[in-house]
């Protein structure tokens, strides 16, 4: 075993680090469009350097870099470090992107890619329904063909779409053929939302988050969307969002992210004055066991990743220990906060700047927590895969005919 | 960067499994466990002809890495035997200027694993020397004959464990307690424990996830319930990212980074636990057969205990690692 990335990867690191150096941070007197130009002239500089959007080919506007997970992972570690922008974020990088490289006309890649690298386009996911949880499949938004066979005219509802008061547009999952098999009648559909027959309505969760920067319902009241924005075959729309759903997966790099977190739990028990109690350190030196295996086991994936080996099962079980860490963590931190307890944190869930903040700050990861068993995938669904695809256990026979 | 087993690793491991299956089928182990012997003969010169013994030596070309695998083998064959201070020994001796590194690394002595300040070692009436390792006082390695051993009922009976008392001064000092090599010797034994847990913690996984393929209960096999499924695949939550866990103890004591101890002290403790509440989950997720002593599975259930128990307990190592952690 050698944690090292290699002399190849280390020179490589030197020049990341040096056109960081260069061309990174903006001079701090930069504000509003001036920061904006800033940033999207630098993005662009890393997509020629080859730094940016390596999957995407070039003529979409990316940097079409073969495929090399440690330089990827270089190329994270210094942009974090120099706190510089990478990517675009979000749904349309992570799951658009991918399914329409893969199945899209070159119609759909023309008018989509470009734009949706460069942020100009904001996508919203179409999956969950109020009646479509975890059994995705019974979707029942409607999809009907308008009379001279041009649009497909929606009718319906979608909900828990993230950046859905921001998202321009969105990819769906709508029922088209009422009387075949449930997985057979679903098409794949990308529409406009800004139109007449689109409402969108922000969701209040239980952290209090409402406002701009949280999920969506959206209400489709005949709306339209051109028979050529269809993705795939009519009818095949399950089987192209299974795409989708690999792509989001395999994008996922936690290890960091919890181990800092882990890092401000010690901090917290130092801040209350808890540190030195007994009981305290063995509930933290437990939780850290499984912090430590949680981060040598992203490391295990991504050795395997490079050598192009498959880990095995460990890779399904991540989001799981992920999230159950995560409420080991919110209980130890319930317990640490104490009185603090009684006080709603300023902000609570939301976003940017909230100023100062006292151990109620860990109101928001005491209820993240429990968002993190639901969104992406539910425990109870990680827990069959697991056991379904990890341990090769017989599928349940309520579900034997799921795909 | 590189951070799953070779080839070459596997292999190691396959060649030590396949060896230590023909060695020890269930029918075996129940001979075993129902004599009065802590040693078996025959299945130590198979496991020894491995030429395994001296992997811990320093020109072996390998390390605790590898050393690990092969107590992880021990572990999921419960395998009757002191391993662990076999190769604790031979890497001690090999570092000092004792001369008894051949006659250890080809098996032809044997000897066990003295964890300062425990009244027990495994195989101990078997044993031809003591390895002593104790960060208070120091490594010492002491000849049978002045060790007075004394047999006991065992609760682990498939490591049975005697008392020992090893009288003070007795043997050769190896390492003074403030030698470096005494706390790298007590940080081997723990991930090498570790290693005998994760073997075991994945046995008893393999067995119960076997058991509900091939069960049925209300015309269907049981592991299609999703009351049982989740429980499996908990099982394996707790066992295989635990996984990664030793290597990386193992990983740091081999390349002597400054979080070895601290990886160490929390892979025993980690490892440990899981594989007591592996064997736990694989006991009820049998339901009665897995209570049976015929069954077997009280074997690993009781060697989860003993490893638990064996060179400290988990709230021990996580005490020492919070403050090599410097919380």
């Amino acid at each position: 075993m050698d944690l090292s990335y290699g002399e190849a990867a280390e020179a490589f690191r030197a020049e990341v680090r040096a056109f960081l150096s260069a061309h990174w941070p903006p001079r701090a007197d930069l504000r509003g469009a001036d920061l904006k130009a800033f940033v999207r002239a630098f993005r662009m500089l890393a997509t020629e350097q080859g730094y940016l959007y390596r999957a995407i080919p070039k003529r979409y506007g990316g940097s079409e870099q073969p495929v090399d997970v440690v330089k990827a992972q270089v190329i994270r570690e210094e942009f974090a470090r120099a706190r510089a922008p990478m990517e675009v974020g979000g749904n349309g990088m992570n799951m658009t992107v991918p399914t329409l490289l893969e199945q899209g006309t070159e119609e759909q890649k023309d008018l989509f890619i470009r734009k949706t690298v460069e942020g100009e386009y904001i996508w919203g996911q179409g999956y969950s329904e109020p009646g479509a949880g975890s059994d995705l499949a019974s979707v029942r938004t409607k999809g009907e063909l308008s009379a001279d066979g041009s649009k497909w005219i929606i009718n319906g509802q979608k909900i828990w779409t993230s950046q859905g008061m921001q998202a321009t547009h969105m990819f769906m999952l709508v029922r088209t053929e009422p009387d075949a098999p449930k997985h057979d009648g679903i098409t794949y559909l990308l529409i406009d939302l800004d139109q007449p027959g689109v409402t969108r309505r922000p969701i209040r969760q239980m952290t209090g988050e409402g406002g701009e920067h949280t999920f969506c319902e959206f209400f489709f009241d005949n709306a339209e969307t051109p028979v050529s924005w269809q993705v795939g075959e009519r009818g095949k729309g399950w089987y192209v969002s299974r795409t989708t759903l690999k792509h989001e997966r395999a994008s996922i790099g936690s290890a960091d992210g919890l181990g800092k977190q882990f890092a401000k739990l010690v901090e917290l028990a130092k801040q209350v004055g808890r540190i030195d109690d007994p009981l305290v350190r063995d509930q933290l030196g437990r939780i850290e066991g499984f912090v430590l295996s949680h981060r040598y086991s992203s490391y295990r994936i991504f050795s395997c990743a490079a050598a192009g080996e498959d880990p095995g099962p460990i890779a399904l079980m991540m989001k799981l220990l992920l999230t159950e860490i995560g409420h080991d963590m919110a209980l130890l931190a319930q317990e640490l906060i104490g009185e603090h307890a009684f006080l709603e944190p300023p902000g609570a869930g939301g976003r940017g700047h909230r100023g100062p903040r006292g151990p109620e700050k860990w109101l928001d990861q005491i209820m993240g927590s429990l968002g993190n068993s639901i969104a992406g995938g539910a425990s109870n669904i990680q827990r069959n895969i697991v056991g379904e695809r990890g341990l090769g256990l017989p599928r349940d026979l309520a579900m034997s005919g799921e795909r | 960067m590189h951070f799953h087993l070779t080839a070459e690793q596997t292999a190691i491991q396959d060649a030590v499994r396949g060896t230590l299956a023909d060695s020890w089928p269930l029918e075996r182990i129940h001979a075993f466990a129902e004599g009065d012997g802590d040693f078996d003969p025959e299945s130590w010169s198979a496991l020894m002809a491995l030429g395994l013994g001296g992997m811990l030596m320093p020109d072996s070309g390998m390390g605790l890495l590898e050393a690990a695998l092969v107590c992880e083998m021990a572990g999921e064959a419960a395998a009757p035997g002191p391993i662990v201070g076999q190769l604790l020994a031979a890497a001690a001796v090999a570092r000092s200027r004792n001369g008894e590194g051949d006659a250890l690394a080809s098996g032809e002595k044997v000897a066990t694993l003295v964890h300062g300040g425990s009244a027990y070692a495994p195989s101990a009436r078997a044993a031809d020397l003591f390895l002593i390792v104790d960060r208070v006082s120091g490594v010492r390695l002491v000849h049978a004959a002045d060790v007075a051993v004394e047999a006991v009922k065992a609760a682990d009976r498939t490591r049975p464990m005697s008392k020992v008392q090893v009288p003070s001064g007795a043997g050769e000092t190896l390492f003074a307690a403030a030698d470096p090599m005494t706390a790298r010797l007590a940080d081997a034994a723990l991930v090498l424990v570790a290693a005998d847990a994760l073997g075991g913690a994945q046995r008893v996984t393999d067995m119960s996830v076997a058991y509900a393929k091939e069960r049925e209960q209300f015309g269907q096999p049981i592991g299609r319930f999703q009351g049982l499924k989740h429980q499996l695949a908990h099982m394996a939550l707790d066992v295989e990212p635990a996984r990664a866990l030793l290597w990386y103890a193992a990983y740091a004591w081999d390349a002597e980074l400054p979080d070895a101890p601290r990886a160490a002290a929390a892979a025993k403790a980690h490892l440990c636990e899981v594989y007591v509440r592996a064997t736990r989950a694989a006991v009820a997720a049998h339901g009665g057969i897995g209570y049976t002593w015929e069954y077997g599975l009280h074997y690993w259930f009781r060697r989860a205990m003993a490893d638990r128990a064996w060179l400290g307990s988990p709230a021990e190592h996580r005490a020492r690692a919070a403050k090599l952690a410097g919380w």
